[in-house]
């Protein structure tokens, strides 16, 4: 099948782009590395009037550790950030999940802002960004504001982004402290999207858990956080039975979907088991960091 | 709407007059008539399309025709002219990585970046870089093994 006809504008500012973006927000698109929009055009599941290609616009192209943030721009591709060293020093369970994600054809292309955009329920970076927390900052004719990973994500493929704004870049936030953390996934081959991953972000004071972030991903329309055993593992230390009750919190807050690609069964169990996995090493790394 | 494009392939200037949707596979081979990148899949799944984009390994399926104005594109047939892909070309006739040979320039494409970058991989590093080329024939081995005999033979 062959995409739907549309005009095309190449701003070379992001005024420009928000210019010709605020003529027309509804029947607008933004094409970034184009690895979700263009295949999604190909089948024509995408449609509108005009596409505005923002890969000109300058000062959009950046990877920066800023006091306790990590930076990245949006048009930044996952190819550059899997491979740079201050990601995998600062952040390295971002350099873990990229290593996850696709191919190199499709990481030379795509960006991270477009894929925390896109919001793929089964997608790896939006799991990252609820797990580490952070925000990105999105920009329109009326000016600037930031919006937090826990507000960002709305449902399967919808995000707090207005379709008269585009985000410039996110900001990752960057753990102080005895912390540490884990990534986990089980697809069916290496590169796909997750059939269930599970990111863990966690701090310890004192040898107990004082913080600890539990996300698990393509079970639910958007990365979701176990609160209960997130709650419940405050001042507490690793054992058989707080593994066990994480499990139990994991399986109780799950209600994963049926799909041609497993049973929400199958799901359900692999996400426990990924947790208890996830939990020791996410204290393991914790405890190697002290 | 009908835009102008202008862009070089294989060192060969070309312009052309296209819709916006038209994508770069798309313009090359029927506009262009240079069918080497081939449609597996259309949507950057298989790597049959794979081409170099000013260097960069890129599914032609997945980018716009008018993304590439003013780029340098370089398809198989601009590869196996050069030193690098000719021996890769030859590797895979002479060691089976060939069986029908729909996914072979999109392999060819690959294999010539990672040797441009990389002149000595092991085999995970091989494996790593083609596995966004799927070959429905071969079962693979022959094609990392005529990779790893091309960057042998180069050295
Ligand atoms: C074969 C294949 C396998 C893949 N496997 C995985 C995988 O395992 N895991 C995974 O997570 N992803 C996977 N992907 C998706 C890939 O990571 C995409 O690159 C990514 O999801 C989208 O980024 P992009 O820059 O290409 O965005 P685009 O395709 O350009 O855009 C995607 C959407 O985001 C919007 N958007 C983009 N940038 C902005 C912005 N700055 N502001 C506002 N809106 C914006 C666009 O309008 C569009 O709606 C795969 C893709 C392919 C083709
Ligand atoms: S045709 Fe482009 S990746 Fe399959
Ligand atoms: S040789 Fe037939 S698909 Fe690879």
């Amino acid at each position: 099948m062959k995409p739907a006809p549309f005009a095309y504008h190449v701003p070379n500012t992001i005024d420009e782009a928000l210019a010709i973006l605020g003529n027309d927000p509804d029947g607008s698109r933004l094409l970034a590395g184009g690895q979700s929009l263009v295949p999604m055009l190909n089948l024509r599941l995408a449609n509108f009037d005009n596409l505005i290609d923002i890969n000109h616009i300058s000062g959009l192209d950046h990877i920066r550790i800023e006091s306790d943030s990590l930076v990245i721009g949006a048009l930044t591709r996952q190819y550059d950030v899997a491979h740079n060293d201050d990601v995998r020093n600062r952040l390295p369970v971002l350099s873990n999940a990229l290593a996850h994600i696709a191919h190199t054809a499709i990481s030379n292309r795509g960006t991270i802002v477009g894929s925390l955009c896109h919001a793929d329920p089964a997608a790896e970076l939006p799991a990252v960004l609820t797990a580490v927390g952070g925000e990105l900052v999105v920009q329109s004719a009326a000016g600037t504001r930031t919006i937090r990973a826990n507000d960002f994500f709305n449902s399967s493929f919808t995000t707090a982004i207005n379709p008269n704004e585009v985000a410039t870049e996110v900001r990752f936030d960057l753990a102080g402290g005895t912390s540490g953390w884990s990534f986990e996934e089980v697809a069916r081959r290496h590169g796909d999207f997750a059939l269930v991953g599970v990111v863990i972000q966690m701090t310890l004071e004192k040898n107990a858990i004082s913080d600890v972030r539990i996300v698990v991903f393509g079970v639910a329309a958007t990365p979701q956080r176990i609160t209960d055993a997130e709650k419940r593992l405050i001042g507490q230390t690793l054992n058989d039975a707080t593994l066990d009750q994480a499990v139990a919190d994991v399986a109780a807050a799950l209600s994963p979907p049926d799909d041609i690609h497993a049973t929400a069964q199958y799901r359900r169990h692999v996400a426990g088991v990924l947790v208890r996995r996830g939990l020791l090493r996410a204290l393991e790394d914790a405890n190697s960091s002290a | 709407m009908i835009n102008p494009l202008s862009l070089s392939v294989n060192g060969v200037p070309y312009t052309a007059a296209i819709e916006p949707h038209r994508t770069l596979l798309s313009v090359l081979r029927e506009e262009f008539g240079i069918t080497g990148p081939k449609e597996g899949c259309d949507d950057s799944e298989c790597g049959a399309c794979m081409v170099l984009i000013d260097g960069e390994p890129t599914n032609a399926c997945c980018y716009l025709a008018l993304q590439a104005e003013d780029r340098e594109i370089t398809t198989i047939e601009g590869i196996s002219d050069s030193p690098v892909g000719s021996r890769i070309q030859a590797r895979m006739l002479e060691d089976g990585g060939i069986q029908c040979g729909f996914c072979t320039p999109g392999i060819v494409v690959m294999a010539t970046a990672l040797l441009s970058s990389n002149p000595n991989p092991n085999e995970e590093e091989i494996r790593n870089a083609l596995a966004g080329n799927l070959c429905r024939c071969t079962g693979y081995q022959k094609i990392v093994a005529a990779v790893s005999k091309a960057a042998g033979d180069l050295e």
